[in-house]
């Protein structure tokens, strides 16, 4: 039964300014579930794109039972009989389930449509695997649960013999995971290969064979999961290196700025994205949450910001009680926000530099007097800006659009930081920038804490919260699951707790 | 600012350039027909007055889709906005027909003004309030606004002297607007202008502006910058249905001095192109109406002259429309793409829209 199915030899795959996979041999029996872990940019799911045509490797070589192969489109990965689900499902809402499933392959009596031959089908499916669902339902009155059963069911249905699964249990409940590992266990027992895209270990521990282990694009190990522990796999996934140290300046604590106590936020999907979270914040503190992105960390700062509803808890702001307090109060208080995504939140592309940069003083009298803009003085103050933060435009009316990741990012900055806010919520400020950006943000960050402003940084670096931090948090799966102090943060125990070790 | 110009242009040209196509298809001179359409609209006194009247209402109803726009309402109503208008205008000067002018004309102008801004605030409450999509909304309202009108000239409005032509009594001369004499060139194009510039000062000069803009560009960051999405859009939706409202009242108080019948050719639809092709800029609406109605007017002369039918003039302004959409996909400017399941709780853009919202 444990035939090599799938090997993946000396994979490079490149993109701009990173080197996503870097010689990656990988090779799949049938038969197994093999876990694939390693933590965000690690270069799991840029593996698999490539196994499944979505990706062309720049270097290296793909043997599917022993022959070479090449892999240019899903299309040939799908007629190899490799499937993959991913993390976003590419569903289409109004159409039933068998419409889904059928999405693209040839009835055989064109051109019409034989949904009742089809549905027999996928009932039989659903049936042998555990994986219930109605064919004649339509996906959008489907849990997402159900909805990750016809994704399944896609790949099945094509006579897939290779899963991939990226991340599944990322939108499921804990009664829908165990739904899902039965599923999985069925279709091993058939003879199915499967691979198992995660960042936590426990699932690995519970569901996989065997597990390999990436980290910065490289296979770190890969061992039989039985033989290994959770520590040992926190310990691969991270690394063991000392960290480069940035020179942390001591600043003497103030006074408490934030303070969160037993939030409860939902995500988009109605589920419990922060359970039951709390701490604080003092004045000239670096607060850094760790963690893997997609473990509550991003409801978290929504609702700090007021973009997010609270369901519980309470979040005092320099004593004020601001719980689901609208934006506009809460900035009052002298909070600035750096957006993880910083398109959709923190700027408004199709405007100027210069509109972007006033956003949040545009009322100051100095701005606009009356209702009326003075133009001469926001231009001053645009260029103000632009200079002592050193942002690269053509000039002050270039459309924000125009703007490399790294200026973008320093405009948000410069916007929140010209404040002189008393808290600073920065989420992944760092995220897609260059050494260059990435440096200078983080020496702001310093600079700021520096002069007394209370930082709460999110960064699924792990570098970057260890280097700039005075207190480590850990999320997990919505909880806070430790914090620590600087010097007591060890990276391994770090690195195990983001894993829900 | 150049490219922004010369898109407008390049589309305008290419568009013109399209339109010969079926001129040929159908054997005739394209060239002829053009110098036809151009003589009719800008070669003589009369040409000129005659496109000028055509552009006030296009200019109105222009602006009236444009400015909501740019706060990311779509104003499809602005025709039934005309008619509300219309209407208004049309009962205050039949009922206070003892009135002075300079009593009755401006109650006569503030009354088109404020039907057209209601029928306009009605879609953009329901927005606000259940994040009803306004496209289908306001077109929806046109109809009610436009049978209204018909029915008040067929049945109560009705001129006992008109020999049962479907028109209301012609308004009293105080309720007249002054024109250029010799002309139908009326003074609605005063008020035309003065829109035109009181829009760009919004937009360009006041905080006002900028909230729209901002909210336009992105609702979320508005949000965030602690903008009242809710009272931005009742704003450019009371403006915008009472500039359509005025449009109303130039063609019943300035050019036909009574309401009747299909008072509008659709104005408010043709000012859809006209709005997108001016892309936001209060002067660009201005020239893009003065073309539509330069093509309106030429088109008949050239019909007159080359025997090339009218409808060579909506090819050209349905493939105006064609190219400015292309145009924007093709500089990438189209909206941001979604996820593959975002269920749709709801417009993202309404004010009440609440991202905070979980499941239903």
């Amino acid at each position: 039964m444990n035939t090599i199915f799938v090997e993946m030899k000396d994979i490079v795959k490149r993109f701009p300014g990173v080197l996503a996979n870097d010689q990656v041999d990988f090779t799949i029996w049938r038969g197994e579930i093999q876990g694939l872990l390693g933590e965000n940019g690690a270069g799991k799911t840029t593996l698999m794109n490539v196994l499944y045509g979505l990706y062309q490797p720049d270097g290296g070589e793909i043997y599917f039972e022993g022959r070479k192969v090449q892999i240019r489109t899903p299309r040939d990965a799908i007629r190899l009989g490799i499937g993959m689900v991913h993390q976003h499902f590419m569903l289409i809402p109004r159409l039933t389930v068998a419409e889904n499933i059928l999405l693209g392959l040839k009835s055989p009596r064109e051109p019409f449509l034989t949904i009742e031959g089809a549905e027999e089908r996928i009932l039989h499916l659903s049936t042998e695997y555990g994986l219930k669902v109605n064919p004649r339902a339509r996906i959008w009155e489907l849990s997402v649960g159900e909805q990750q059963r016809v994704e399944i069911l896609k790949a099945l249905y094509r006579n897939t013999k290779l899963l991939i699964l990226d991340e599944p249990t990322a939108v499921l409940t804990p009664r829908e995971v165990e739904k899902l590992f039965e599923a999985l266990n069925r279709m091993k027992k058939q003879g199915y290969a499967i691979v198992f895209i995660t960042h936590k270990l426990k699932e690995v521990k519970e569901i996989t064979d065997r597990v390999t282990v990436l980290r910065n694009g490289k296979v770190v190990s890969t061992l039989v999961t039985e033989e290994t522990t959770e520590s040992q796999l926190a310990r691969l996934m991270v690394g063991r290196e000392v960290s480069f140290q940035i020179s942390r300046p001591v600043v003497p604590k103030g006074q408490r700025v934030l303070e969160v106590q037993d939030l409860w936020v939902l995500n988009d999907k109605g589920l419990d994205a922060v359970k039951k979270v709390s701490f604080s914040i003092q004045e000239g503190e670096i607060f850094g949450i760790a963690g893997v992105s997609g473990n509550g960390q991003k409801e978290l700062i929504e609702a700090l910001v007021g973009l997010r509803k609270v369901e519980g808890g309470r979040i005092w702001i320099r004593e004020k009680d601001l719980t689901n307090a609208p934006p506009q109060k809460i900035l009052e208080q002298g909070v600035g926000y750096i957006p993880e995504d910083r398109l959709k939140v923190g700027l408004a592309t199709r405007l100027s530099v210069a509109e972007n940069l006033i956003l949040k003083r545009y009322r100051d009298p100095e701005l606009s007097k009356g209702g009326l803009f003075r133009p001469e003085k926001i231009k001053s103050y645009a260029k103000g800006l632009i200079d002592r933060f050193d942002i690269k435009t053509p000039s002050l009316d270039t459309p924000a659009s125009k703007l490399s990741g790294g200026n973008l990012q320093k405009l948000v900055l410069a916007r929140e930081i010209s404040q002189e806010p008393r808290l600073l919520l920065a989420a992944q400020p760092t995220r897609g920038l260059d050494v260059g950006a990435t440096e200078y943000i983080q020496a702001k960050l310093l600079e700021q804490k520096q002069k007394g402003t209370a930082i709460l940084l999110v960064s699924e670096d792990l570098d970057e919260v260890l280097n700039l931090s005075d207190r480590i948090a850990v999320m997990y799966e919505g909880q806070m699951v430790g914090i620590v102090s600087a010097e007591e943060a060890d990276r391994q125990k770090i690195g195990l707790m983001m894993a829900g070790g | 600012m150049g490219l922004k110009v010369l898109v407008p242009v390049a589309v305008v040209l290419l568009a013109l350039g399209a339109g010969m196509i079926p001129l040929l298809a159908t054997g005739n001179d394209p060239v002829v027909a053009y110098i036809a359409l151009f003589q009719g609209a800008l070669g003589s006194k009369h040409g000129i007055t005659e496109t000028l009247v055509k552009a006030i209402p296009l200019l109105l109803t222009g602006l009236a889709v444009s400015f909501p726009l740019q706060a990311r309402f779509w104003n499809i109503g602005a025709e039934g906005q005309l008619y509300l208008g219309a209407i208004a205008a049309t009962w205050v000067a039949l009922t206070l027909t003892p009135f002075p002018a300079f009593i009755l004309l401006p109650l006569v102008v503030l009354s088109g003004f404020l039907a057209g801004a209601l029928w306009g605030l009605i879609p953009a409450l329901l927005k606000t309030r259940f994040q009803v999509n306004e496209i289908i909304l306001t077109l929806m309202m046109n109809y009610i606004a436009i049978n209204w009108s018909n029915y008040l000239v067929h049945g109560p409005l009705k001129d006992p002297k008109g020999f049962n032509f479907p028109v209301t009594a012609v308004f009293p001369e105080a309720a007249w607007l002054p024109r250029l004499p010799g002309t139908r060139l009326h003074a609605g194009i005063i008020l035309a202008v003065m829109m035109m510039s009181f829009i760009y000062f919004i937009l360009r000069k006041t905080r006002l502006g900028y909230e729209i803009k901002v909210v336009g560009a992105n609702p979320q960051t508005a949000r965030y910058a602690g903008m009242d999405l809710t009272k931005i859009l009742l704003l450019v939706t009371i403006l915008g249905g009472g500039m359509a409202g005025l449009a109303g009242v130039g063609e019943v108080a300035g050019l036909q001095h009574r309401l009747r019948k299909d008072i509008s050719p659709g104005y408010g639809y043709t000012a859809i192109p006209i709005a997108l092709l001016g892309k936001g800029h209060p002067l660009g609406v201005g020239l893009s109406a003065l073309l539509f109605a330069a093509l309106f007017v030429g088109g008949s002369n050239m019909q007159q002259t080359t025997k090339v039918p009218v409808a060579l003039i909506s090819i050209i302004q349905a493939l105006v429309v064609l190219f400015v959409v292309a145009g924007e996909a093709l500089l990438g400017r189209l909206s941001e793409a979604r996820g593959p399941l975002q269920v749709r709780r709801g417009d993202p853009t309404s004010p009440s829209y609440d991202a905070r919202r979980t499941a239903d």
